[in-house]
């Protein structure tokens, strides 16, 4: 191992000295992540907003024809503006063109009905493919309900009878999630961009060692020296890992630092990454660099020039993410049998954290273990490769 | 002391080499001589235990090459065709580097990184990064790099490609200078007038084997020729002949 660190400290100050290696551990990886996060998050939020706090007008046909709802859809900040559209028509055509979210056609028989007690018609214009229209078509329709039971109610106590008779059950929903659990759902992603900005970190330092030196004409003179091959690649293995652990730290702190300005409380989430939960989502994550910088070593050492291991790495590095992709889809609560995945494992263990929850020990410890154990075989195969003479043929 | 029985190597459907055996001794410098693809690259290779033969032996010292690869390794300097330094390190590092992964420690790995420096005299270069270095500069960086741990023995594949008239004069210098403190020298060349200047015996390698080795004397008088070139054109017409 002794010549595994010499290995280790020269690729360090080489690739150290490469401005490619260094932007993509330094820069790239570590700031896209969080610059997508803040987009994607930005764009949910903003989709998802509660905005019943916003006032919304809405066009009427026949407003006048039900002056009490208009007054009941006041209350609920609902604007009415009775006079845009003359006919229905002329407000179906405007919801269909998408001028107008929604709309609500009030019956000419309206106030009659009301008053004989017959159901009273009026129709809620909707274009139900339009999706940024379901707030606002939510609401008047919540809105028109509620007061459409009050005036039951009233109805019934007028004669006599207790209007809790109508009303066999009380549906309530008691949410337990906490505020930061809610916004599990976006931070999810939180993990996937993690691995990405860590695979990105050693990528090049993983090709550069390997396709790179054979490319430019430095390995045949390497493969003379008494050094066992497998010291060759565990010190160019390990300069990947570093490489990755650093754009792991400064991607989390870019996280850490990106949430303080994204509007998540808007949508009733909180986020908790203080330094502590840093610190354990880097623990928590950091094995999987050994896997990565295993496999891209692994890959570029097939390779015969700096381009093609960029091809072929860039391909690999597409797969170890996906567990965390298909987990945001279907998601799934940690238990010890999911740790030895990769990258799932990960994620879970980040999401709990993130969660505000106690994560076992003992998931953390096979996590980390199947991860490295993986990412040992990877360097195995590329130890393999080293001592094959295709290498240089 | 260089030993080779027997050597075959095919790549694929080329028979790069069929059955060479040639001796290179200490103290000799010895030239591998022969045209473009006549096996002079893969035989090195072999030697230096980046290639595994497919028949026959190598030996450095009675040390086996496919046995020992380590042992050898830690035997011989090499300066393999197109060898390349690493361009962000300096030249100074790119030495310190093999003297480490030859096993030297810090203080001893300066101090023959030191020497050889001395020894190349490259030491206005020595703490520049070599990228953008001239092709004589890298052959002697490179020659530095393979010298550092003080080989016995030295091999040199194409070691004058692409230098000057005054590169050329100061590599032999120091290959002359390896002779005569005792060290195998084995290198090889395409170009006769190359071996003739410098090497002390020859080896003729054509198609995969040896056609001719001796003294250049030796092989004037086995070919019947009076000068080493007709010598030489012979000699590759009698391999390309069988």
């Amino acid at each position: 191992m002794k010549y595994a660190l010499r290995v280790f400290r020269k690729e360090f100050v080489d690739s150290a000295r490469e401005r490619r290696a260094l932007a993509s551990a330094l820069l790239f990886g570590p700031l896209f992540g969080p610059v997508l996060f803040a987009v994607t998050v930005g764009l949910s939020v903003n989709l998802g907003m509660d905005e019943s706090s916003e006032p919304v007008e809405i066009p009427v046909v026949g407003a006048d024809r039900a002056g009490n709802l208009v007054a009941h859809l006041g209350q609920r900040l609902i604007e009415v503006d009775a006079e845009r559209f003359g006919d229905a028509d002329a407000l179906r055509a405007a919801v269909r063109g998408g001028d107008e979210k929604v709309g609500l056609l009030i019956d000419e028989g309206f106030g009659d009905a009301l008053r004989d007690g017959a159901p009273a018609r009026l129709w809620i214009v909707v274009d139900q493919s339009n999706a940024s229209a379901q707030v606002p078509r939510q609401r008047l329709r919540s809105a028109i309900g509620e007061y459409g039971s009050t005036i039951g109610m009233q109805r019934l106590q007028l004669r006599g009878i207790d209007p809790h008779l109508a009303r066999p059950f009380a549906v309530l929903t008691d949410d337990v999630s906490t505020p930061s659990g809610r916004s599990v759902i976006l931070l999810g992603m939180m993990t996937y961009f993690l691995l990405f900005a860590m695979l990105l970190g050693g990528l090049q330092v993983a090709i550069d060692t390997t396709a790179g030196e054979r490319e430019r004409g430095s390995l045949e003179p390497l493969l003379t020296l008494p050094v066992r091959r497998r010291d060759l690649v565990v010190g160019k293995v390990a300069t990947a890992i570093v490489f990755m652990a650093v754009s792991l730290a400064l991607a989390i702190a870019a996280f850490a630092t990106a949430v303080q300005f994204m509007p998540l409380a808007k949508i009733g989430m909180s986020t908790n990454l203080s330094l502590r939960v840093c610190v354990l989502i880097f623990t928590a994550v950091a094995p999987f660099a050994v896997l990565g910088a295993g496999l891209m070593t692994f890959v570029a050492s097939f390779t015969k020039s700096f381009r093609e291991a960029q091809t072929y790495t860039s391909i690999a590095m597409t797969v170890p993410p996906l567990p965390v992709l298909f987990s945001i889809f279907n998601p799934v609560q940690p238990s010890l049998p999911l740790m030895p995945v990769p990258s799932l494992s990960q994620h879970l263990l980040v999401t709990s954290v993130m969660k505000g929850q106690a994560i076992e020990p003992t998931h953390v410890l096979v996590s980390a273990v199947c991860t490295i154990a993986i990412g040992a075989l990877c360097t195995w195969g590329a130890v393999r490769r080293f001592r094959s003479e295709k290498l240089l043929v | 002391m260089i030993e080779i029985r027997g050597l075959e190597k095919r790549f694929g459907k080329v028979s790069a080499l069929v059955g060479a055996s040639f001796t290179a001794r200490d103290g000799t410098i010895t030239g591998l001589l022969g045209p473009n693809g006549a096996g002079k690259s893969t035989a090195l290779r072999i030697l230096c235990t980046v290639l595994r033969p497919d028949a026959g032996t190598a030996a450095v010292d009675g040390i086996d090459a496919m046995e020992d690869p380590i042992g050898v390794r830690a035997r011989i300097g090499v300066l393999p065709h197109n060898a390349n330094l690493y361009a962000n390190l300096t030249a100074r590092e790119n030495i310190s580097y093999y003297a480490a992964l030859q096993g030297l420690d810090d203080a001893a790995g300066t101090a023959a990184t030191q020497r050889v420096i001395d020894t190349l005299q490259i030491g206005d270069i020595a703490d520049r990064r070599t990228k953008g270095f001239s092709q004589g500069q890298r052959i002697r960086v490179g020659l530095a790099r393979a010298l550092v741990h003080d080989p016995r023995t030295l091999i040199l594949d194409e070691p004058t490609n692409g230098l000057d008239v005054m590169a050329t004069r100061a590599l032999r210098d120091v290959i002359r200078e390896r002779r005569d403190a005792g060290c195998c020298v084995l290198l090889s060349s395409h170009v006769m007038q190359e071996v003739a200047a410098l090497c002390d015996r020859i080896v003729i390698l054509s198609q995969g084997a040896v056609v001719a080795a001796g003294t250049p004397d030796e092989i004037r008088a086995a070919t019947g020729r009076d000068d080493l070139e007709d010598a030489f054109v012979h000699a590759i017409g009698a391999g390309a002949g069988h």
